[in-house]
């Protein structure tokens, strides 16, 4: 399957979204709404659960399924009040010991006035700063469009998966293609040169494991997803050095080779 | 002489179309430049006294050797990380032979340079983004120095203060220059948590994935007047929402005003400013 296709496939309407995957995966989920600062932004979905036993805060980007619901959702593009939301939920399971769990499906972070007069720059700085040093487990996965800073501002975390048929890129194709060629219609071939597919990123060393999406949105698939996310977590529970791992993590990536001098 | 540098400086995509472009040599002609903003002819080295500011008050781009001239002590820039070039991690199609042309034309090897300084007799490290190399784009390249230097500056208890200038992070390098944002935000929150400071200039402009990490991280913030400072382009916002843009949008003024800019500093108060806010610090440590 060639990189454009996949790009289609992770943009997909009906492929299951942060709010399937939360319904389907944890028990007695609560949502938790606002930023506490301005508002509460719909392109994030964040609140509290059992993952088994496991008591764990969630974060997910929703894009929604049907028309309307995606108008409301800004189609899974945050605002600076999601980040924050998000930023503030992460915190509270940092005080209560819990792990935290990020989906990620967005084509980036919402692009307009007010999310600049909001300061949509610092509100992914911050998360990228926080997120770095938060003292507790945290995995995120890719389920769709990992698109660029927008995607990254939920991503900091010690273990990052995507999804087989999911992307994760520094700028859409069709932005790449129209910089490059000042043609947005060659969108497949930046596709490729951006090597943005899950198995790319693995190749990478960008992420740690592709999720099969063989039987996507089936209840052997969720519970696939929540096994591994709790065994994982039991792992990461154990480590010690968390904060300084994850660093690591990020620390090596473009500094291989003849740069580590 | 700094200034003699812009014979061969000024030639990236920003400057091109007539916006602070070089005069051609006519006979008998000083080299000159016309400021966009009150469209007066300024000969360079006219413009060099006054560090590249209008008699208007326009802030031209300044290169990253002529910023380090006007704001650290003299011959005190003691540079570092200089063997640190970007590599072709994603096989990009002409990136290798476009930077090599850049390097060429630049003088310089990457997007950013690193070291430590004395400003205003204050030891500190520095960094100042270049944006004549690929408009300070962020790849691996400049990832890694500004991770290094806050590194560097962390293990040896000193303030960094940084100059930012970027169209964001290098597309030409994918997801690994994306990946450079987090890098070099959790350096710049280990150099904080060991209790030091970092000052942020912003410059003209500073926009992307630039903005959107350690750009925005500096304990104090100041900009330069005029200076565009966002994440979204302006063109994407206009396109994506199909109205106009208000008036002064992403500027510094409007940036301050809505409460992510600490101050707006002219550049010929630049160092004294600098210099008293890393004196503050000092004495409090
Ligand atoms: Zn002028």
């Amino acid at each position: 399957m060639d990189a454009y296709t996949k790009v289609k496939l992770a943009r997909s309407s009906s492929r299951p979204t942060g709010a399937d995957y939360i319904k389907n995966i944890f028990r007695n989920f609560m949502e938790l709404h606002g930023d506490r600062r301005f508002a509460d932004d719909a392109a994030i979905v964040g609140g509290i659960g059992f993952l088994h036993d496991m008591p764990v805060t969630v974060v997910a980007i929703e894009k929604g399924h049907s028309a309307k619901e995606r108008m409301k959702r800004s189609f899974g593009a945050p605002n600076p009040e999601g980040y924050r939301k998000a930023l503030r939920l992460m915190k509270q399971a940092e005080k209560f010991r819990r792990p935290v769990i990020c989906f990620v499906d967005t084509s980036g972070a919402f692009c307009g006035v007010g999310a600049e007069e909001r300061g949509q720059g610092q509100a992914i700085a911050e998360n990228l700063m926080e997120m770095m040093t938060l003292d507790t487990p945290v995995i995120s996965i890719l389920i769709g469009e990992g698109g660029s800073g927008g995607a990254l501002a939920l991503s900091v975390a010690d273990r990052v998966w995507m999804l087989e048929n999911s992307v994760y890129s520094v700028i859409s194709p069709e932005g790449c293609a129209s910089i490059l060629w000042k043609d947005a219609k060659r969108a497949d071939e930046a596709a490729e040169t951006l090597k943005l597919t899950a198995q790319d990123s693995l190749a990478n060393g960008i992420i740690e494991d592709v999720i099969p999406e063989d039987d996507i949105g089936s209840k052997g698939y969720y519970r696939m997803i929540r096994e591994k996310l709790y065994s994982e977590i039991k792992i990461l529970k154990e480590e010690k050095d968390l904060t300084g791992k994850r660093y690591a993590r990020f620390r090596a990536f473009g500094s291989s080779g003849e740069e580590a001098k | 002489m700094a200034f003699l540098k812009f014979k061969h400086a000024p030639k990236n995509e920003l400057e091109k179309g007539g916006r602070g472009e070089i005069a051609p040599a006519e006979i008998n002609e000083q080299p000159s430049k016309t400021c966009p903003k009150c469209h007066k002819k300024i000969t360079l080295s006219a413009l060099w006294a006054r560090h590249n500011v209008c008699t208007c008050g326009y802030h031209f781009r300044m290169n990253s050797r002529e910023r380090i001239e006007l704001i650290c002590d003299k011959e005190s820039f003691r540079e570092m990380f200089t063997d640190i070039e970007s590599q072709d991690p994603i096989e990009f199609p002409g990136y290798i032979s476009k930077l090599e042309a850049i390097r060429a034309e630049s003088n310089e090897n990457e997007a950013v340079i690193c070291g430590t300084a004395q400003i205003g007799r204050q030891e500190c490290c520095v960094f100042v983004m270049e944006s004549y190399f690929m408009m300070g784009s962020m790849g691996t390249a400049v990832g890694e120095k500004i991770t290094r230097i806050f590194e560097y500056a962390t293990e040896n208890k000193l303030p960094v203060v940084g100059f930012t200038v970027s169209g964001g992070a290098r597309m030409q390098e994918g997801i690994l220059s994306l990946m450079q944002m987090a890098k070099t935000s959790g350096a710049v929150k280990r150099h904080s948590d060991a209790g030091l400071f970092y000052l942020t200039v912003l410059t003209n402009p500073t926009t992307g994935g630039v903005t959107a990490s350690f750009a925005m991280e500096g304990d104090i913030i100041i900009a330069e007047p005029g200076a565009t400072v966002g994440f979204a382009g302006k063109r994407v916002i206009e396109q994506t929402t199909g109205r106009s843009l208000p008036k002064g949008f992403q500027k510094s003024e409007f940036m301050r005003q809505h409460g992510f800019i600490d101050a707006i500093v002219d550049r010929s108060d630049l160092k004294a400013v600098i210099t008293n806010v890393l004196k503050i610090h000092k004495a409090g440590s």
